[in-house]
């Protein structure tokens, strides 16, 4: 590359019309490195500079108290309102997804009156704020005592009492019924980004409305409704702090009652409830990562490379862009 | 109805009318086709030789007429006067006998060749799970793809999964496959490997109603070729006749364009 290249015509090239090519053909004999982008680093080592200071910042600045952190994070009212948080959202995430399924094909349905009861059943819980709703159900039981069920107007065979429920079959009940209607649209709109010939190629096959459904059209169909759906989890992982509402003791809901009955440790509380959200929400962001990746079988798209395969070819690329030397992949 | 149906007769089709809205696209159709013959139906775009053969498999419900595979009525029965629709489940059983291989392919994306072609063989239980991929084997084996079996479709060429998707429409032994423009969709290089599948098929003496625009092919391969211009047959017979002498003005019209 130090070799300058040397413009003198070249006989041994006389394309037709009779232009002579004037490089030496030793030139196109050549590998092209890619550009070098100084820039880039220049950028990069200034944003890790203030990065770091931000970073010293935090262990030097003595109000984040950094030796009550662990006591708080590990701390049993603490654990035990993760707990909470956790089956809040886990069981209100079923139930929305079950209800969702049923509430989409609903709406797919060409019967009149099961897409206009799913569209309204949509629009009423989109509607209300959730924390209306959480009281709503939670004084359900001054209109509604008991739900049976029966003959209409007849005898009834077997009924529940719902003044029994307790604080959190209610949370997951309105947390359920507000995450169905959201889950349902982003159902729909995975089944709807299904090919029309997909279902026509499996009706020419006499396959069964409902191994259609499970073979075929949800298959393709959970490519799309996964990142849509992890979006919606994360969101229903948030929403769940408002089960403050029917008195249940959450995450958010411990971390409010330390930091009044602790006021000489707030920030340290602050940062235990961050650090937990922000924890349940990474473990969530893995799973959808996995999922996604196992439903994008037979897609045009290469596979996305796992967190170890990214690194890899990130320090094997940026490191032989930046010495300039190309690496062989072999071995790696 | 006192007549019964003709159980000789592989496929027929009597006064088939079908209309989208104020828009007839079926006029009136009849059709006679026997056992191992190919029929290839050609005719303008827009003329109707698609929703014709859509309705031999009851993809489209004719609102007059009716279809008949082998001396069953399709997708309809006799109740006194009038032809009432079967249900879903009985039209299902129905296409377990007609193939059907649309232009665009439509392979199964999420599952593999192979797993495609097993799909209508575990769906209605004609073999357990690892008797019907092996027969799915054998059946891509047959198209020339035996070991493509693991390949996703998009791993594939257009013309490799246009012969997986004939291997699917096979795999239920339909007495009856239709081809919904099979090449259309596919480069030119790629159009020879899936006409030779289908030849071979031709050959081995299976019924085969093809809506084509090939038209060498066609008179290579049919044993009737059928001309539809606006929803009616102009012409019908041998290839010699339709495609080299037609009698009728508009299909030598259409011809000369496309040859």
């Amino acid at each position: 590359m130090s070799e300058p290249v040397t413009l003198k015509p070249s006989p041994g090239i006389a394309p037709a019309g009779g232009h002579v090519s004037r490089l030496d053909p030793q030139v196109a004999q050549r590998r092209v490195t890619p550009r070098l982008r100084p820039w880039r680093w220049i950028v990069s080592g200034a944003v890790l500079v203030v990065l770091a200071q931000f970073v010293s910042g935090i262990f030097t600045n003595t109000h984040y108290e950094w030796h009550k952190f662990w006591p708080y994070f590990t701390r049993e009212s603490i654990l035990d309102g993760v707990l909470v948080t956790l089956q809040v959202v886990g069981l209100s995430a079923v139930f929305g997804l079950v209800l969702g399924v049923v509430v989409a094909l609903g709406r797919l349905s060409t019967n009149p009156l099961v897409s206009s009861l799913a569209w309204a059943y949509v629009w009423f819980f989109r509607a209300l704020p959730l924390p209306l709703l959480l009281i709503i159900t939670f004084n359900f039981s001054y209109f509604y005592p008991r739900l049976g069920v029966g003959i209409p107007w007849g005898p009834v065979f077997a009924e529940v009492k719902l003044s029994t429920l307790t604080p959190l079959a209610i949370a997951v009940i309105a947390l359920g019924l507000n995450e169905a209607a959201y889950a349902a649209e982003v159902i729909r709109g995975g089944i709807l980004s299904v090919e029309h010939g997909q279902i026509e190629a499996a009706n020419a096959l006499g396959l069964s409305r409902a191994r259609q459904l499970r073979r075929v059209v949800l298959p393709q169909a959970l490519r799309s409704i996964v990142p849509a759906y992890g979006n919606q989890l994360i969101g229903l992982i948030k929403a769940s702090s408002l089960v403050y509402y029917v008195s249940l003791l959450d995450l958010f809901g411990t971390v409010f009652v330390l930091e009044s009955r602790h006021p000489e440790s707030l920030v340290p509380i602050l940062i235990v409830g961050a650090a937990w959200y922000l924890l349940l929400t990474a473990a969530l962001s893995v799973v959808q990562f996995y999922v996604e990746r196992f439903f994008a079988r037979g897609s045009a798209h290469a596979l996305p490379a796992t967190p170890v395969q990214r690194l890899r070819r990130f320090t094997v690329d940026s490191w032989g862009r930046f010495v300039g030397v190309r690496l062989t992949r072999r071995g790696f | 109805m006192t007549t019964t149906l003709d159980t000789a007769v592989a496929l027929e089709i009597r006064n088939a009318h079908k209309s989208f809205g104020p828009r007839e696209v079926l006029k009136g159709i009849d059709l006679t086709v026997l056992p191992g013959d190919v029929v290839v139906i050609l005719g303008p775009s827009g003329s109707g030789k698609s929703t014709l053969l859509r309705t031999i498999n009851h993809l489209e419900r004719p609102d007059l007429g009716y279809v008949a595979v082998h001396g069953e009525l399709i997708g309809v029965e006799v109740r006194g006067d009038r032809l009432h629709e079967l249900s879903q489940r009985a039209v299902r059983r129905q296409r377990t006998r007609i193939g059907f291989v649309a232009q665009s392919f439509n392979l199964f994306p999420n599952l593999t060749a192979r797993d495609n072609v097993a799909e209508p063989l575990i769906a209605h239980k004609r073999l357990g799970k690892p008797a019907a991929r092996d027969r799915a084997i054998e059946l891509l084996a047959k198209v020339g793809l035996g070991d493509r079996g693991d390949a996703y479709p998009r791993q594939l060429s257009g013309g490799q999964q246009q012969r997986v998707a004939i291997a699917r429409s096979l795999a239920l032994e339909p007495s009856l496959v239709l081809f919904d423009e099979p090449t259309s969709a596919l480069d030119p290089e790629l159009v020879g490997e899936v006409l030779s599948v289908i030849r071979q098929l031709a050959d081995s003496g299976t019924t085969l109603v093809i809506v084509t625009h090939e038209i060498g092919f066609a008179r290579e391969v049919a044993d009737t070729a059928v001309f539809i211009d606006d929803g009616v047959i102009v012409e019908q017979g041998p290839p010699s006749q339709v495609l080299d002498n037609p009698r009728q003005p508009r299909t030598r019209e259409f011809l000369s364009k496309v040859l």
